[in-house]
């Protein structure tokens, strides 16, 4: 049954994936193009650039092409489910455990080191998107700053941050807003 | 936990909606939540949405499906985290379904290419947005631990590129390891009177 099987590998990625994001690339290559051989290197990579480009978290985004394109429409959707079930249900638990126990000292001293280490994470996942937005890398190279500043994204960065402090906008006027001004600058 | 069916289906609406604006990755998912759930409806409180990124952030899987489905089982039980979890699944199936068909000539399409371009500016602003109001949250606790814990897990995955999962287990660790010391030394303190 090859839609057991995407059920199966896509729960295993979903599982060992903790914390999300771009650290699960190399996860998901190895199981999808070196071990089942589903797709290859090039499509794999064709994805990865499909999902930055679509809503959707990487994961979701990553089993639903794979799963069309190994079994139609039922492979994404079985290849979906075991990649967020798992998660969903320990996520569930855990959440369930930490209400249950908020007044042991642990419990609530755990809940706190989560909450301050994420945010670290969270600021991390942030300044990499601001190296993209602003210099079109990855990689802080503090020499090649001035010419490489995309002066465009970071005035709009500005003045969209400047919105959302003062007036709270929607992030979602704020996405369409920053769309469109894509349109406009860099088309 | 039985509640009216115009719950569940605005918590379809909202995650249906949410979802489809989900780019740049799960955590703009945190800000979007916060706008709906705790801004708008006030189902609950921020400090509870901060316990959920967390939980959701420290689990196995996708941040924004499982944090869809926390703020889901928040409003509307085991449903609502059902209703939620599907609702945030839809769009990216179906945008992913439709563009598998011609993936070619939608990577290099100019217009696609501009509008994303555009929004990295957006994803940049909406985070930082948020971080300002988390930092906050955070610093009014007053503990010089947990305000250190920020930066020092912020250098150790971007700087040192250090596994997500490792930096959460320490955080735990030393947590844990200081609630002890604290008892301990309580502890002897007693002895001593």
């Amino acid at each position: 049954m090859m839609a057991w099987q995407l059920f199966i590998t896509f729960a295993q990625i979903g599982l060992m994936s903790i914390g999300g994001g771009y650290a699960i690339i190399p996860l998901i290559g190895e199981q999808v193009v070196h071990k089942a051989g589903w797709i290859s290197q090039q499509v794999f990579t064709d994805i990865i650039t499909i999902s930055q480009m679509t809503p959707g978290p990487l994961a979701v985004n990553t089993s639903t092409f794979v799963g069309i394109q190994v079994a139609g429409l039922w492979g994404a959707v079985a290849a979906t489910t075991g990649a967020v079930l798992g998660g969903v249900v320990i996520a569930l638990l855990l959440y369930r455990f930490f209400e249950k126990h908020r007044q042991s000292t642990y419990v609530f001293e755990i809940l706190n080191a989560l909450k301050s280490a994420s945010l670290g994470l969270i600021i991390s996942a942030g300044a990499a998107i601001m190296l993209l937005a602003f210099l079109g890398t990855s990689s802080f190279e503090p020499h090649s700053l001035m010419t490489n500043m995309n002066w465009v994204a970071l005035v709009s960065f500005v003045l969209l941050l400047f919105l959302l402090r003062k007036w709270k906008i929607n992030p979602m006027l704020i996405m369409l807003i920053s769309g469109v001004s894509g349109l406009i600058f860099y088309l | 936990m039985a509640k009216p069916v115009k719950t569940y289906l605005w918590l379809l609406a909202t995650n249906l909606f949410i979802s489809a604006f989900t780019f740049g990755g799960g955590y703009v998912v945190v800000p979007m939540i916060r706008r709906f759930f705790v801004q708008k409806k006030k189902y609950f409180e921020e400090k509870e949405l901060m316990d959920m990124a967390a939980v959701a952030q420290s689990t196995p899987g996708a941040i924004a499906i499982n944090l869809s489905a926390l703020a889901g089982y928040r409003v509307g039980g085991v449903p609502g985290a059902v209703i939620s979890c599907l609702a945030a699944l839809i769009p990216p199936l179906a945008v992913l379904g439709v563009i598998s068909v011609f993936y070619t000539s939608f990577i290099t399409n100019a217009v696609v290419a501009a509008v994303l371009k555009g929004m990295q500016a957006g994803v940049a602003a909406v985070i930082v947005d948020l971080i300002i109001d988390m930092c906050a949250m955070v610093l009014k606790q007053r503990s010089a631990f947990l305000t250190a814990m920020i930066p020092a897990a912020f250098i150790a995955n971007f700087v040192f590129g250090i596994n997500v999962a490792i930096i959460l287990f320490v955080s735990c660790l030393l947590c844990v390891l200081k609630v002890f010391w604290h008892h301990a030394l309580l502890m002897r303190k007693q002895a001593k009177r």
